[in-house]
């Protein structure tokens, strides 16, 4: 009895399979324990009726029947997807451009590489400060430049109208997103080996040529990696309209994450607050899946027509 | 501790007699009191207690620098340390509620509204204290015993209010022919129009502002009648009274300065600052910023002596239907030290504490305790008169209906201010906005 249960234990301990998993084991437990858990809980919330203090009961769809209904849940979810979509076309057209130029040969390089980080490292609700008063209905820097050029007679009023509250806020983004794309399309840029230009040049190509037929091709991993996390990050954004408009004017600017904190932490109706972020996981899933099945096809990667 | 002077219960009652001639006692006196209160008080702290207070953030530095003063004080008499955690406003209650919901953190909380109405079950039961306070302070305000009772039992001691009145510039109304703010919502229409007309036009805050701007919208409908839900909690905002407020309310953000939809709870103090508008709804922080800059700032200065407070105008209801801020603080039932707790909570509102802490507040705290109207604060400059009423005009979160978490519910999710806002920026019409708030407040209140 004692042997037999010996022997399966040193099985256990050295087959070379099970050797593998016990090398993932603490890998998996710390994943498990801070991803697979909370994401869990917060599915598993989004089902009950659950408030602070009160773990509630299980309603089944009965939030999610409640927010798709929400006028206020639908002008969020279109307002994410903008922020997301526009914010994330500019910082990646602005990005690259800036990761191109870098790449040249200039003085001062390294000095303006690193400036080029600065909106990335202020911490966002500093930045958001700052845009307080580029935005501010009264003090606009904005304005005032504009009003002393003769081009305005009143301020603009920012963050007071729905629109332009919007544009606001996608503007404030795209400058604090910048320079992380810029940055690792530069370091993806430097790779890039420099024997295949020569080649372009002397077969004649023009700048344009190399960009698209060299330099392009080569660049799509790393555009799809930098271009999947921006997406998320700029999806998941909280910080900057916490602080910048906290959903003003009447809800134009709430994103999902924001009102999802709103509704489960300041409003204390957990259950109803994790429907509206369990929400997000569909748009997530779905910008990671184009990632990997469109931009990071292999065929994609080395510009060849065929497969 | 090892010079701790021993005192006699004689002393004490001089100490008290001291109190009553409102002498503010300081440093070595304050101390010296406090000592003989520890002594005296029905609660005394368990050994080895330590405490630790989540507050809210300070807006007025004089004010936590008296606050700071009483809990030294505190920790000198009793030996107990109060550790003091300043989280800003709007962090207070979501930290609170996690602790709550955990049973570990701060002994004791220091939030706001109906912040110990989300978790009645975790309060700890402190009817013991008002009781104490209440008896030898004149008696609470009504809206203090709404918002620290829950039942039978006070589960908050609602330690201050802040009063949230009209800031206006007196030479600025005066160019718009007004000799002062008028006292029915007509006239006010009226002297926002003229302000705008002929002088510096004014503004409320229409973005989300918890404070400035729940204040100001809350007033608007209650002015008018119009209420969120009545006094079963039934929801009732499907009303004329409603569509009246709002018609008023988007007719006065007509006159409203440029960009008011934009602000949070910081823009009007800034604009109002730098006389950029003549009129606002605030704290009497702006004031005491002007004062506190009006040495080495000659603008400020002018801001300062130019500017006044009044009290919001009465509507078609009636009657004053002001929101201003209640500041409740409450012990948590996990609390290892809860004679600790409750003889903090004690100690903070007793006169010797209470009354110098409320002078250096400038105004920007209010008591809920009737005795404390006679405060020099009150009286020692005109100008900050008026924040003396507020925790008896107020009425309380909820309106009609329970201050608990519904309420609390409908001010995060601003249900009432984004039905104002979305009306006044021309995003939906009096119905439309009416039915999005019903439904959330159906909702809320189910």
């Amino acid at each position: 009895m004692n042997r037999t249960k010996a022997s399966s234990w040193e099985q256990l301990r050295n087959n070379r399979n099970w050797l593998g998993f016990w090398f993932m084991l603490p890998a998996m437990a710390f994943l498990v324990l801070f991803l697979v858990y909370p994401l869990g809980l917060g599915i598993w919330l989004s089902f009950t009726d659950a408030r602070i203090g009160d773990p509630g009961k299980f309603v089944g769809l009965e939030n999610y029947e409640w927010i798709m209904g929400d006028s206020k849940f639908q002008t969020a979810v279109f307002f994410t997807l903008l922020y997301t979509f526009v914010a994330s076309v500019f910082k990646f057209g602005i990005g690259l451009y800036l990761a191109l130029l870098l790449n040249q040969s200039m003085p001062f390089k390294a000095m303006i590489r690193a400036v080029i980080l600065i909106p990335f490292i202020v911490p966002t609700v500093l930045s958001a400060i700052a845009f307080w008063w580029i935005f501010d209905p009264q003090f606009s820097v904005i304005s005032w430049s504009l009003r002393q050029l003769g081009w305005i007679d009143g301020n603009i009023n920012f963050l007071g109208d729905a629109w332009n509250a919007r544009w606001s806020v996608i503007f404030a983004n795209v400058w604090r997103g910048v320079p992380f794309i810029a940055i690792t399309l530069l370091a993806g840029l430097q790779t890039l080996p420099p024997s295949l230009y020569e080649a372009a040049t002397l077969d004649g190509a023009t700048r344009w040529q190399m960009f698209r037929h060299v330099t392009y091709p080569l660049l799509t991993p790393i555009i799809a990696v930098v271009m999947t996390f921006s997406v998320l990050f700029t999806f998941t954004d909280f910080q900057l309209i916490k602080v910048l408009t906290n959903g003003g004017p009447a809800g134009a600017t709430e994103l999902m994450a924001t009102m999802s904190y709103n509704t489960a932490i300041l409003g204390s109706r957990i259950g109803e607050g994790s429907a509206v972020s369990t929400a997000m996981v569909p748009f997530l899933l779905a910008a990671i899946m184009f990632s990997w099945f469109g931009l990071q096809r292999r065929k994609w990667q080395q510009g060849e027509d065929n497969d | 501790m090892t010079e701790r002077k021993t005192m006699t219960r004689r002393d004490v009652l001089k100490a008290g007699a001291a109190v009553a001639g409102l002498g503010a006692l300081q440093g070595a006196d304050l101390n010296l009191w406090a000592q003989a209160w520890a002594q005296s008080a029905p609660w005394k702290p368990e050994k080895g207690a330590k405490l630790q207070l989540m507050r809210w953030k300070r807006f007025v530095q004089a004010e936590e620098d008296a606050f700071l003063a009483l809990v030294a004080a505190f920790t000198k008499a009793t030996g107990v340390p109060v550790t003091v955690v300043s989280e800003s406003l709007d962090d207070v209650q979501p930290k609170a509620s996690v602790a709550a919901n955990t049973g570990q953190g701060p002994d004791i909380f220091w939030g706001l509204y109906s912040l110990p109405h989300l978790f009645t079950a975790k309060c700890m039961d402190v009817t013991d204290v008002a009781d104490y306070l209440g008896k030898k302070y004149g008696g609470w305000v009504p809206s203090a015993v709404t918002y620290g009772k829950s039942g039978n039992r006070w589960i908050a001691i609602p330690v201050g209010y802040n009063a949230n009145v009209i800031n206006y510039r007196q030479s600025m109304i005066e160019k718009a022919g007004f000799k002062e703010i008028p006292k029915d919502t007509a006239g006010f229409m009226q002297l926002m129009k003229e302000l705008k007309a002929k002088s510096t036009a004014g503004g409320f805050a229409l973005g989300r502002a918890s404070g400035d701007g729940n204040a100001w919208v809350h007033w608007v409908l209650w002015a008018h009648g119009g209420n969120l839900v009545d006094a079963k909690d039934k929801v009732i905002i499907n009303s004329p009274e409603t569509v009246k407020a709002l018609e008023y309310a988007k007719e006065l953000s007509t006159h409203f300065v440029p960009g008011c939809a934009g602000w949070n709870d910081a823009f009007n103090n800034k604009a109002f600052l730098e006389s950029q508008i003549s009129l606002t709804n605030n704290g009497v922080s702006i004031y005491a910023a002007a004062k506190a800059n009006s040495g080495k700032d000659p603008k400020a200065k002018e801001v300062m002596d130019d500017m006044n407070h009044s009290l919001w105008p009465v509507g078609p209801a009636g009657k004053p239907t002001e929101f201003h801020i209640c500041y409740p603080m409450l012990g948590m039932k996990y609390s290892k030290f809860p004679q600790a707790v409750k003889a903090f909570l004690a100690f903070t509102l007793e006169a010797d504490n209470y009354n110098p802490w409320l002078q250096s507040a400038v105004a920007y705290i209010t008591h809920p305790l009737n005795a404390y109207d006679a405060n020099p604060v009150w009286t020692s400059d005109p100008k900050l008169s008026v924040a003396r009423d507020a925790a008896k005009r107020t009425l309380t979160a909820g309106g009609l209906g329970s201050v608990g978490e519904k309420a609390a519910s409908a001010l995060a999710d601003f249900v009432v201010l984004d039905m104002v806002a979305s009306v006044c920026t021309d995003r939906a019409t009096v119905k439309d906005a009416i039915a999005v708030a019903e439904r959330q407040a159906k909702r809320i209140y189910r």
